[in-house]
């Protein structure tokens, strides 16, 4: 089998490639988004750290 | 595993492993149903969304029932991790419901001449997609999480109703989309070279399952619990 053979998908090549594009896409995305969630939910919460302790050292 | 803490030194201790054990099985998958696979006799080569097709299926199933659990738990023990694994696990079953639905859409197009019909497994598939999206929406509104995660347990449980529903929908009614052509009980009406890599692929979206609910449920538990003091020493060490 040649390669523009495979590509070709015996005239299905849109359908089936779009269906395991869409699929890699979205597990991704999946992948991808909860990770950036995860590294900003850090950084918020160190600045928000930062802030009340600064606010409880010049109010004590 | 219990408590949120543990959980979540578990779950990043584990990712790297995971995520590294996915990807290899993807890629045997792939390669066993794009190139080792034979062509069907019948559909050719467009079969070969079967590949993708029946795992998320099976996948949008899986993850509901593993939702629903999860609503019992959170009803009967009030326990914090299970909301947090009920709701993280709600977008990635979603996923997995639209892939099926969109991979099947376009496997429909070419054999059956149509990308959608109104039967019962398409429109049952519809309605747990939808399901998914009500629990999301459901968290969404509701501000006091602890009230947010029982009432999306509520509605997880009573979803459930639909899983037979589509398991059965095309022994039920009569329908365009095929029967199943794996059971658990009975000899598979394709050879090993076909079976072996839908097998493999659907282990794959397993572990991706475990590894997209870890990484979103870490995120969820920093939100959750960040006036608890293992947050506060975590983020500043």
């Amino acid at each position: 089998m040649s390669l523009s053979e495979f590509l070709n998908m015996g005239g299905y090549a849109v359908f089936v490639w779009s269906s395991y594009g869409l699929t890699l896409g979205v597990l991704l995305i999946n992948w991808w988004l909860p990770f950036q969630q995860h590294k900003q939910n850090l950084k918020k919460l160190k600045r928000q750290y930062r802030q009340d302790r600064k606010r409880n050292d010049s109010s004590s | 595993m219990g408590s949120p803490p543990h959980f979540y030194r578990f779950a990043g201790r584990w990712l790297p492993w995971l995520t590294g054990i996915f990807a290899i099985f993807l890629i045997v998958g792939l390669y066993g149903g794009l190139v080792m696979a034979p062509p069907d006799y019948q559909q050719g080569e467009s079969y070969r969304i079967i590949f993708v097709h029946v795992p998320a299926a099976w996948m949008s199933m899986f993850i509901y029932m593993v939702m629903a659990s999860c609503g019992i738990i959170v009803l009967v023990w009030r326990m914090k991790m299970a909301e947090i694994v009920l709701i993280s696990s709600a977008p990635v079953g979603a996923s997995f419901t639209f892939l099926a639905l969109v991979t099947g859409s376009l496997w429909g197009k070419p054999m059956w001449g149509t990308y959608w019909v109104w039967d019962a497994r398409l429109t049952s598939e519809l309605i747990l997609l939808f399901l998914y999206l009500g629990v999301l929406g459901l968290y969404g509104a509701i501000d006091d999480k602890r009230v947010a995660g029982r009432a999306v347990a509520i509605l997880a449980i009573v979803g459930m109703v639909n899983i037979p529903i589509i398991h059965y929908s095309v022994d039920w009614w009569n329908s365009l989309h095929q029967t199943a052509s794996l059971t658990k009980f009975e000899k598979p009406s394709m050879p090993p070279s076909m079976y072996v890599p839908i097998l493999i692929m659907a282990l794959a979206f397993k572990i991706y399952f475990v590894l997209a609910l870890f990484q979103r449920v870490r995120a969820e538990l920093l939100y959750r619990e960040r006036n608890s003091r293992w947050v506060e020493e975590l983020v500043q060490s």
